[in-house]
């Protein structure tokens, strides 16, 4: 059963990769402005659900809808154009394109929405400057800190002002007081444009950023706000 | 959530009265402001630790101001005050060995009974969270000693979630021990 309101829904999602089943009948949901975390011990299928909630890959059997449209039903060029436009993705190093400069890696999504060089960077810049980095802008990746390279991911997600943000252990590579002001400006901005942010994270202080938790465990996943 | 346990108010007391002699009631102040949080002291803790504080000479009493009563006291602190402040900061406090857990022990209990453990975990986890999740909106929100009091308890309750999910991914191995 979906959720009333949800922007995203999945149930009974199952995976396998040859013999090693990573999803087996999770669900999830999430509404527009919501942070939710999905947690659960390495190899439990936490990556997966994501990547099947962000149209990377295709589940075996099970439903995603997204506003309500069944992601299965789309063809590969409308789950790209989702994924272009509609969707932003942060991972666990930034993966910054190292010949662009930060500001050219910020615009990056919108030029290749066919936006003006200009205005793709006076809108990367904005985002820069939100994410306290916009002093970076002539800088290459490999110039800066893995804090302030992660600022730039998360700009270079914002900027397209996507509905669903999905980040992979962001802070993963970063220690704890860079991992937090990430976090800290991540979800502000977020919040700030009503975006979902789709967080997984096997740590309990960045989960703490959110709004509820799921656990997936053995490809199941469970939301914790249901038990208590 | 008051920082400071029973045992080293006075020892706190005494510390604020290092910067100068103040009142009873300006003591109190300091304290509530500085180290009391969600759990400010009471005045009857103030006044009888001061008269302990008094008794064993490590304060005195500047002046009594017209008015009475015993708040209207001003305390200063003394030579003898000083270096106890000096021993207890240099005095490294005894680490919590954590060996008395009421979580193992309802883990226990549960497997013992033939509960439910995994979902003991499960809402203990979620509790956890719960109470991350408030701190760290505290700590977004509040200024630089806010955020070192919300670290330390986030490291806390950090360190029990750590337990948590290690204990659910070995409860199969604890009830089998555990049946022995």
């Amino acid at each position: 059963m979906m959720p009333a309101g949800s922007l995203l829904a999945a149930t009974d999602l199952r995976k396998a990769y040859g013999p090693t089943t990573a999803l087996d009948g999770a669900e999830f949901s999430i509404h527009p402005g919501e942070v939710v975390a999905v947690m659960g011990p390495s190899g439990s299928g936490k990556s997966t659900l994501l990547h099947c909630l962000a149209g990377i890959v295709t589940p075996d059997s099970g439903s995603i809808l997204y506003n309500d449209r069944e992601m299965a039903d789309m063809t590969d060029a409308e789950r790209s154009a989702l994924r272009r436009s509609e969707f932003g993705f942060v991972f666990q190093f930034g993966q910054l394109v190292p010949e662009l400069t930060c500001v050219e890696n910020v615009a990056l999504p919108l030029r290749l929405n066919g936006i003006s060089r200009k205005e793709a960077e006076r809108a990367a810049l904005s985002w820069m400057q939100r994410l306290e980095v916009d002093d970076l802008k002539g800088k290459r990746p490999g110039e800066v800190s893995g804090g302030q390279g992660q600022r730039v991911a998360v700009a270079r997600a914002l900027v397209t002002n996507p509905r669903v943000l999905f980040a992979d252990e962001p802070t993963g590579a970063l220690d704890s007081l860079n991992g937090e002001r990430v976090m800290e400006l991540f979800t502000e901005a977020a919040r700030s444009t009503n975006a979902a942010v789709v967080l997984v994270t096997h740590e309990a202080r960045v989960a703490a950023y959110s709004d509820r938790e799921i656990v997936v465990r053995d490809g199941r996943s469970r939301d914790m706000e249901r038990i208590v | 959530m008051c920082t400071v346990p029973g045992m080293s108010i006075g020892h706190t007391l005494l510390g604020l009265l290092e910067s100068g002699p103040r009142h009873g009631y300006d003591l109190k102040r300091a304290f509530d402001e500085k180290f009391g949080h969600d759990r400010p002291l009471h005045y009857g803790q103030v006044y009888s630790t001061m008269s302990r504080l008094l008794k064993n000479g490590l304060v005195e009493v500047e002046g009594v101001e017209p008015g009475e009563g015993p708040e209207r006291k001003r305390y200063a602190i003394t030579e003898a005050g000083i270096t106890d402040v000096r021993r207890w900061l240099a005095t490294p406090e005894k680490p919590e060995p954590y060996l008395q857990s009421t979580l193992y022990t309802k883990v226990v209990l549960a497997l013992l009974t033939n509960r439910n453990a995994a979902e003991i975990l499960d809402t203990q986890r979620s509790e956890h969270l719960r109470m991350m999740r408030i701190l760290t909106d505290r700590k977004r929100k509040g200024d630089l000693a806010d955020q070192l009091i919300c670290d330390h308890a986030l490291f806390h309750l950090e360190a029990d979630l750590r337990w948590l999910e290690l204990t659910a991914a070995r409860l199969d191995k604890l009830a089998a021990e555990v049946a022995r």
